[in-house]
């Protein structure tokens, strides 16, 4: 088991900034902007005011950064699970090539899901969401393009949920952890489009033909759009604020 | 806001942090009047300021700096896929419909930043052209440098994000717009690699770059990195990972000082 996620119980551990340990060269990068500067006056803060009330019933993914990642979390969480299950039992009309997207993938998401699960019990102890259920009955899993499409349905989902809601983060250093992960999860939407339809990786449908923008979508419409895929209901109305 | 423990943080990496600010005394005597006057929300500014003054970093760049360099990025991609299409080399159907598609996007980039930059004031960068000198003969080369730009265009935004925090153009967020453009570069460079029978995602080592594209994947944080947050993916999850998939599940940044180095796009631009 990772130090980072056992560490949790030692109060000396939660004081310690986002950067454990500081390291000497990405600590000069960071100094020399302001969003930096401000990053590190956060990881100063003795307090926590990121403090949740839930429902009965309810999963709610907090406020402030924490409701961010807890957001981005659950996202991943659920990717992670889709995948996972894929890369079990593949549709019997694979080709060996997209038994292998499937398999890389499933290893990129379970790694964005592990990874997101350390950072936010390291720096937000106690704010964690639970591990969530999916519920993965609307997808025939042995189909080939029922998968595809369930596949496409998830990584656009996530793309446009991380687009819309890097605004909401305040520590710079959490919004480069996200525009790391997104970029990732857009290579995964086109790919999968090609992988339906050669070509249709940033065509019309998902890009902005006057624009060249992909869609970005507000936290609560993308968590609207995901539940049919989850148990639990989720609450994102305070992601962010 | 805590600002001696940020201060005994900064000294346990860096022996002299206290004595890089220009006098100690100093410091916490305008900390110390800042509080008194009740002007706490100045606070990050100040101390940012301090950053600044203590490690002698340039500003970070203003909002129209950042834009006018994506805008020279885009318009160095725009007109690489221009020359790409007149050398007539790439083959008709699935690759010249791509081709044509990224090239239309990179157009509206164009166009969505420079009437952007207009709109704060701002004058655009115009002019910025692909070098013809660089440009290559074959359409094969022709592939590897389309991976090259749009991998770079990819890390080249992700390194500004911060620097667009907060950062408004009447009611839009340019973090947003931003973050918009970012993942289409990311859908064109997951094309681009796989028409080169790479995968669409970055691995630890990609040498498959010809000359002089090679840095693309260097950096101060290399594309091979598998430590982020001081997290090391492949140990540190509870489940082991190999160091090809943590790589590749995470693009990395580079700062516009290494993508204008004349190594990486900076060398490729007239």
């Amino acid at each position: 088991m990772s130090k980072i996620i056992t560490s949790g119980g030692d109060e000396a551990e939660f004081a310690k900034p986002l950067y454990v340990p500081i390291k000497r060269r990405s600590f000069f990068m960071y100094a020399g902007a302001t969003a930096g500067a401000t990053a590190l006056l956060l990881s100063g803060c003795d307090d926590d005011d990121d403090d949740t009330v839930s429902t009965p019933g309810m999963v709610n993914l907090g406020s402030g950064d924490v409701g961010v990642l807890n957001y981005a979390y659950a996202l991943e969480q659920l990717e992670a699970a889709f995948y996972a299950r894929v890369k079990a039992s593949p549709a019997s009309d694979f080709s060996n090539t997209e038994k292998d997207y499937f398999n890389q993938v499933a290893a990129h998401e379970a790694i964005h899901r592990d990874f997101l699960k350390a950072a936010i019990n390291r720096d937000a102890p106690g704010k964690i969401i639970a591990d969530l259920n999916p519920n993965f009955d609307s997808i025939d899993f042995t189909k080939r393009t029922a998968v595809l499409n369930a596949a496409r349905t998830f990584e656009d989902l996530g793309v446009q949920a991380y687009n819309g809601a890097g605004k909401y983060l305040k520590t710079a250093a959490y919004l480069v952890i996200a525009g790391q992960i997104v970029s990732v999860e857009a290579r995964h939407a086109a790919y999968v489009r090609d992988l339906i339809s050669n070509g249709s990786f940033a065509d019309d449908s998902i890009v902005d033909a006057a624009t060249g923008l992909d869609k970005a979508l507000e936290p609560v419409d993308v968590i609207a759009a995901a539940q049919g895929f989850i148990k639990e209901k989720l609450d994102a109305t305070n992601v962010g604020k | 806001m805590n600002i001696f423990r940020i201060i005994e943080q900064l000294s346990e990496v860096d022996s002299d942090a206290l004595g890089r600010f220009d006098s100690r005394r100093a410091v916490f005597k305008t900390l110390g009047e800042t509080a008194k006057k009740g002007a706490l929300a100045a606070a990050p500014v100040f101390v940012a300021s301090l950053f600044q003054k203590a490690y002698g970093q340039t500003t970070a760049p203003s909002v129209v700096e950042v834009l006018n360099y994506a805008l020279t990025l885009e318009l160095l991609e725009e007109d690489f896929y221009a020359k790409m299409i007149a050398a007539g080399q790439v083959p008709a159907g699935a690759p010249a419909a791509a081709i044509a598609l990224i090239k239309k996007h990179e157009t509206a980039h164009v166009t969505l930043l420079t009437n952007t930059i207009k709109a704060l004031n701002g004058t655009p960068v115009a002019g910025k052209k692909f070098d013809p000198a660089k440009f290559p003969a074959d359409y094969t080369t022709q592939l590897a440098f389309a991976q090259a730009l749009e991998d770079t265009g990819v890390r080249a935004y992700k390194g500004q994000a911060g620097n667009l925090m907060g950062k408004m153009a009447g009611t839009t967020s340019l973090l947003q717009v931003a973050l918009q453009i970012h993942s289409v570069e990311a859908r064109h460079a997951a094309h681009i690699r796989t028409m080169r029978a790479q995968t669409p995602w970055i691995p630890t080592a990609d040498s498959s770059l010809p000359a002089p594209l090679g840095p693309v994947y260097t950096g101060a944080i290399p594309e091979s990195n598998v430590t982020q947050s001081g997290v090391n993916l492949t140990t540190q999850l509870g489940t082991t990972y190999t160091a090809n998939d943590a790589a590749a599940s995470f693009d990395e940044i580079l700062t516009m000082a290494e993508v204008l180095d004349s190594s990486r796009a900076g060398g490729l631009v007239v």
